[in-house]
């Protein structure tokens, strides 16, 4: 019997991406170059803007991802549970079918 | 269930559709700021990852000890949760991570073994979909080392130096952040307890249909 496990496969290649980013991430850190030797240091007050890491995109891409994901999941659990609803329905179909002959 | 679910999935939409209210309301952490407001969200799918790691575990030893076919189709769709529920952590984390600590990812012992417990779960449904007939019995096994690893997971925090919070920040924190952190925690549950029951009632149908093409063969 031919059974519907893509949103099993779906789940499972989300899974291979992320570790491959993380592994991926791991790589790129290790093999920066350091920065060259500085003479002295200059300080300063406040980080000028523009180095500073904004925190708004990184708390929407989390809430997105957990929506996406919970979405996505939902989706696929319709999809699958409207396909065997139908599959039912044929053979019960069948069954009556040879039944009356 | 069947009576309870639309009730369930009512109130779980009115949580989560007042939970951006409650979060954005919510004080910042004086460290951290803005990006600590990933924790409302984080840490109730690891909650929840945790909770359908013992679900699937103990249906799994059911499958192993009393054979029974319920709890094969609860271990299943359990394993299934817990992976998405995991997937977001896994995510979620890294984000706030880059912020917090500088980096996406430390080898550390929490975010090193949490990523172990899912890969053991991910484990489960690549042996239930290519392990052929009685991978069952071999995947339920699985899920028992699963749920057994989730204490070690838990604690790691607190026995091994890491970079990640200890379990006593969810215990100690103040009330502005405490009553939207365990309103999403039992919005989470709630939707868990929504898409458990959903993704059981496939496998019951699956059963169903199997029975229906053996009888139509017979």
């Amino acid at each position: 019997m031919k059974k519907t496990v893509w949103g099993v496969k779906a789940l499972i290649m989300a899974g291979i991406v992320a570790l491959a980013l993380v592994a991926g991430g791991a790589r790129v850190d290790a093999w920066q170059q350091p920065p060259a030797s500085q003479e002295g240091f200059v300080p300063v007050e406040n980080l000028p803007q523009r180095e500073q890491l904004p925190a708004a995109p990184l708390v929407m891409g989390a809430y997105a991802v957990a929506w996406v994901a919970v979405f996505g999941y939902i989706w696929s659990l319709w999809q699958r549970l409207g396909r065997v609803e139908r599959d039912i329905a044929e053979v019960s179909r069948r069954v009556e079918a040879g039944g009356r002959r | 269930m069947k009576r309870l679910f639309p009730v369930l999935l009512l109130i779980d939409i009115a949580m989560f559709a007042y939970a951006p209210v409650l979060i954005q309301g919510a004080p910042y952490e004086a460290t951290m700021g803005l990006v600590q407001k990933i924790f409302y969200f984080h840490v109730p799918s690891w909650m929840v990852m945790f909770s359908s790691a013992f679900v699937c575990g103990i249906a799994s030893a059911a499958v192993l000890f009393f054979k029974r076919p319920s709890a094969d189709r609860i271990g299943v769709a359990a394993a299934e949760l817990t992976v998405l529920f995991g997937m977001i952590g896994l995510i979620t984390g890294p984000l706030w991570g880059r912020k917090a600590w500088g980096v996406w990812w430390q080898w550390d012992a929490r975010l090193t073994s949490s990523l172990v417990l899912w890969l053991i779960f991910v484990a489960y449904l690549l042996l239930r979909k290519y392990g052929g007939a009685g991978s069952e019995k071999l995947a339920a096994a699985v899920a028992l080392f699963g749920m057994a690893n989730v204490p070690f997971v838990y604690w790691s925090v607190n026995v091994w130096r890491t970079v990640h919070p200890t379990t006593n920040v969810v215990m100690t924190l103040q009330p502005g952040m405490r009553g939207p952190f365990w309103w999403c925690a039992f919005a989470f549950l709630g939707l868990y307890v929504l898409m458990l029951s959903a993704r059981v009632r496939l496998e019951s149908r699956r059963a169903e249909l199997e029975a229906l093409y053996l009888s139509v063969e017979d």
